[in-house]
């Protein structure tokens, strides 16, 4: 017999959320979460690690030398004689 | 037209370990910074016509976006430089197959993608099938965080800790996670790229952070740190 949403228990819960996220459910919605909140806190866990990733990683410059190296291969490829 | 890039890779002696400063992500840039339909039409036209500085202008334009994708994607600034000088290759050779129907950043972030992704399996990074990649061995699933105390609420997100998490998170979790925490793809946008659904993309991104949560659990211990 299948238990119903608001059995799990945690650890039956945290097995499950992958495949709940991934059907698209609102996790957030569902019953086992209404009533815990060590659950609560590790997608609260989830959610802070996801922001400071984004901010952990910059938009960076590559170095100058790099389109110097990209223009001569250009320029020796249209030098080169088609293949065809 | 052919290239070779092994020889102007042995010219680069810059191997830089990477280390990220506070930014916002390319996507950002690409939303917040587009180029008008006007300007890019004119470059591309004279890009088809063969005009260089055009090229060159392009270059400038996407430099940043297109290399650190390639540096948060492989890690390794050296790689990076190579991977970014492959996709600028592959954006003149296909140039002329671009449609317009996307704007020109989104179409090149897409095929920045696919030439990292290409390189990745080229090097062997166990990425024969993308589930073998999507699903590590047991050891490295996840665990249950039943009992553990939360990140959240302690406040101990330690930036070093997250950014070694992160590279060592096994290949396939740490590309859903770059793609979507970093870089700010969808969902749909992974999955196309990947080739896989989109569940699939989202309970893939879910392990990632997991694992990465459980990695940022255990530095402390692992590092003798308070």
């Amino acid at each position: 017999m299948k238990k119903s949403a608001n059995n799990l228990c945690c650890e039956e819960f945290q097995s499950q959320l992958p495949d709940l996220i991934g059907s698209g459910e609102k996790v957030a919605d569902h019953p086992h979460l209404q009533g815990c909140s060590l659950c609560r806190a590790l997608l609260a866990d989830l959610g802070a690690i996801a922001q400071a990733a984004h901010q952990l990683f910059p938009v960076e410059e590559p170095p100058d030398a790099l389109w110097r190296d990209i223009e001569s291969a250009i320029v020796r490829a249209e030098a080169a004689p088609d293949p065809r | 037209m052919s290239y070779s890039i092994s020889s102007i890779r042995s010219r680069r002696e810059a191997r830089r370990s990477y280390s990220g400063e506070a930014g916002c992500s390319p996507a950002e840039h690409i939303a917040s910074n587009p180029a008008t339909k006007y300007e890019q039409g004119d470059i591309l036209a004279r890009v088809h016509a063969g005009d260089h500085q055009a090229f060159a202008q392009l270059y400038s334009t996407h430099k940043k976006k297109v290399y650190s994708l390639c540096l948060h994607m492989i890690g390794n600034a050296a790689e990076a430089e190579d991977l970014t000088q492959e996709a600028f290759l592959q954006l003149h050779r296909k140039i002329n197959t671009f449609r317009g129907e996307s704007a020109l950043s989104t179409w090149l972030h897409r095929l920045t993608v696919n030439v990292v992704l290409m390189h990745m399996r080229k090097k062997g990074l166990q990425l024969n099938s993308l589930d073998e990649m999507m699903e590590p061995d047991s050891n490295q699933r996840p665990g249950s965080s039943i009992g553990t105390p939360d990140l959240a609420l302690s406040g101990v997100i330690d930036r070093l800790a997250l950014q070694r998490a992160i590279n060592d998170l096994p290949a396939g979790y740490r590309l859903v996670f770059v793609l979507h925490d970093i870089e700010g793809f969808e969902h749909n946008e992974i999955a196309s790229l990947l080739d896989f659904s989109i569940g699939n993309s989202k309970s893939q991104l879910h392990k990632a952070r997991m694992k990465l949560r459980e990695s940022l659990q255990n530095y402390p211990r692992q590092e003798g740190r308070k």
